[in-house]
């Protein structure tokens, strides 16, 4: 696709009004460096081979694209499943993953570190770094970590050393901050491996092209499996938005595609413990980039929630925010309880557990209309195994 | 000339302190600041808390986070500061992250700068090119010097270039390093700011990260114009609070003996 899309970032590092890299001094060289290098090497023929090579026989792609028939039935609708449940390491972080891994041994680094709320990135990292044999540090939060014993655990397994981030609210961003910190101090031989389309440029468009394989994959599906040439929906959840911008790739400048994002509302958008942040956030700066952020008055991050924790990042990457203020995409946004119904049924309906972040993507199927002719794609990003322990608690299992 | 750009010019040795507004209690601001003055402090670089600090060691963390939850914004620190003016004569540089500068509004902050005489602004997180581009003429109509950064890894062009840019001080990173980091400074860094010395610059500079002590003080300001004491003050507040006495002994202990 060209790179002159209105929807792609500029030179600049901008989507339209949004990205950039606001990054102190200490990180510029870094951030230089890294946006000298990284298109040449990503377009290069040996890391492509080598990508797609890792992609088919490592990672299992191409994932299925599957006509959901019983949820087709109940929605009056053609529903196909994206199914990045089904890659190696249970959901679509590893494409990323295993991408940034090879960027970094192209510019000779020995040292990988990253950041996780869930634990999903992480050990997609881990797994990685354990491949290629590299060290690996991952950046947790100290309540992230009590909340996902069983990721830490694998990422332990995998070699990795899990740190604790024990400042501001202990999850997510304070461990991206630690991961930040850790690279401030280590610029020479570390490379930073940032989990979704969020932080400075280049990492949102570097982490968009490694996850674009999703639609390139979607595009010749869709003419395999039904008589059109596109689809009419691309649906996807958003925390930093790494599997919707995957997702939407390959379709950004053909508007007959309708893309759909779904941010998680948590308990209800204006409930204050919301995740929302098209919806409840506004303009600002966040670990680099400027977009929509949950902020208070007087600019503070602040602490968003959803009862899925891949979901439940203050920011939102600047690709999305541009899509919305272009109204390319539409935002909407799905509470915890609509995200378990929408898991419980594709559980009871397709035989498929979920992961709670992709079950708030099913959720946009109660809440907009589609003509029975239409071909409805849903990214299910990763899967349930993860969220056993919230099943099980909120279902009574 | 602004208060920065006169102490520059008239002093060498110079002592700067950083610390937290609104640390260790809301109301400590201008009892430090006064204190830090009788002390022989020449220059405060007065933080603005922030939610993210992601430049910041633990040391620096924290006092952000306990003057957060005291309550302090930047909304506050201008009505605490509104009247400094009549007791305050140093040169005041607000430093902070980019994000709650730009939810306050970039224009409206530098008015307010202006208006309680603030002489400069230190924001990490905001890019050269953004600054070049939006804001510069804004900051140099008020007389507010914008205070870039440089470190061990910036590239010689690129120092020259924010030389070019700058009419208050260069903020000397003196490694590879969050605030607080550790102290001493090695060879290494030595020849860093040699070789930044005799890039030509107009700029003077001023070195921090990792200034602790007497020691570090001294050999610091044999390499440039002064230095900077952060999170070393900012663990002595968290100890011996907004007093008057012991941050007396702490300016006193690191600068009396830094005549060369
Ligand atoms: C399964 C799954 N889906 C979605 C997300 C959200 O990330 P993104 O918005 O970058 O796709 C995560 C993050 O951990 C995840 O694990």
């Amino acid at each position: 696709m060209s790179d002159k899309s209105k929807y792609q970032v500029d030179e600049n590092g901008m989507y339209g009004r949004f990205g950039g890299a606001f990054i102190p001094e200490m990180l510029q060289p870094n951030i230089d460096n890294l946006k000298k290098v990284y298109l040449d090497i990503i377009n290069s023929e040996a890391f492509q081979k080598e990508y797609k090579s890792l992609l088919k026989d490592y990672v299992g792609r191409p994932s299925p694209l599957y006509l959901a028939k019983r949820l087709s039935e109940k929605y009056g609708t053609n529903v196909y499943l994206k199914r990045e449940d089904l890659n190696h390491t249970g959901a679509h972080k590893i494409n990323n993953t295993v991408g940034q891994i090879l960027i970094a041994k192209h510019m000779g680094k020995e040292r990988i570190i990253a950041e996780t709320g869930a634990g999903q990135h992480g050990v997609a990292t881990a797994t990685a770094c354990a491949l290629m044999g590299l060290k690996c540090v991952v950046y947790m939060g100290e309540v992230d970590i009590k909340r996902q014993a069983p990721n830490v655990a694998r990422m332990k397994m995998l070699g990795a050393e899990v740190k604790a981030a024990q400042s501001g609210s202990k999850t997510l961003k304070d461990a991206t901050n630690e991961a930040m910190r850790d690279w401030i101090c280590n610029p020479e031989d570390t490379f930073y491996l940032i989990g979704s389309v969020v932080g400075p440029h280049p990492y949102p468009d570097m982490v968009a092209r490694l996850q674009a394989i999703i639609s390139e994959e979607i595009a010749w599906q869709i003419k395999e499996k039904t008589d059109k040439e596109y689809p009419d929906y691309v649906i996807a959840c958003v925390g930093g938005g790494s599997n919707a911008a995957g997702s939407f790739y390959h379709f950004l400048d053909d508007e007959r595609v309708k893309l759909v994002a779904v941010e998680a509302s948590g308990m209800g958008v204006s409930s204050g413990e919301t995740a929302a942040t098209i919806a409840m956030g506004d303009l600002g700066v966040i670990h680099g980039s400027k977009t929509f952020l949950m902020q208070s008055d007087d600019g503070q991050i602040t602490e968003p929630y959803s009862i899925s924790a891949g979901l439940d990042y203050p920011g939102i990457g600047p690709i999305h925010a541009h899509l919305h203020d272009t109204k390319r995409a539409t935002i909407i946004s799905a509470t915890d309880q609509e995200a378990l119904d929408s898991a419980l049924e594709l559980t009871q309906l397709e035989g498929i557990i979920p992961a709670l972040e992709s079950s708030h993507a099913l959720a946009a199927l109660g809440k907009m209309k589609f003509k029975p002719d239409d071909a409805v794609v849903i990214t299910i990003s990763g899967r349930g195994d993860k969220d056993m322990e919230t099943y099980m608690n909120r279902f009574g299992f | 000339m602004n208060r920065i750009q006169k102490l520059l010019q008239e002093k060498k040795d110079i002592f700067s302190a950083y610390f937290t507004a609104g640390y260790p209690h809301l109301e400590d601001t201008m009892p430090v600041l006064e204190a830090l003055q009788e002390a022989g402090t020449d220059l405060v670089e007065l933080g603005m808390p922030f939610s993210d600090p992601l430049a910041d060691g633990p040391t620096i963390q924290k006092s952000s986070e306990d003057a957060l939850e005291n309550g302090m914004s930047i909304k506050k620190l201008f009505e605490q500061i509104k009247d400094m003016r009549k007791t305050i004569d140093m040169p005041i540089v607000l430093m902070g992250y980019f994000n709650p500068v730009f939810k306050y509004g970039v224009e409206a902050f530098v008015a307010k700068c202006k208006e309680v005489g603030v002489d400069g602004v230190i924001l990490p997180d905001l890019p050269f090119d953004e600054y070049n581009d939006k804001y510069q003429q804004l900051f140099e109509d008020a007389n507010i010097s914008n205070i870039f950064l440089i470190t061990p890894q910036t590239p010689d062009e690129r120092i020259k270039l924010i030389d070019a840019n700058s009419n208050g001080f260069i903020y000397m990173v003196s490694s590879a390093a969050v605030t607080g980091a550790k102290s001493g400074l090695s060879d290494q860094q030595l020849a860093y700011f040699n070789r930044v010395n005799n890039l030509g610059l107009s700029t003077p500079r001023i070195i921090g990260f990792g200034i602790s002590n007497k020691e570090t003080f001294t050999t610091a300001c044999k390499y440039a114009s002064g230095a900077i004491v952060g999170s070393a003050f900012v663990k002595l507040l968290a100890e011996k609070g907004a007093d008057k006495v012991s941050i007396n002994d702490f300016v006193k202990g690191i600068k009396d003996t830094s005549e060369k």
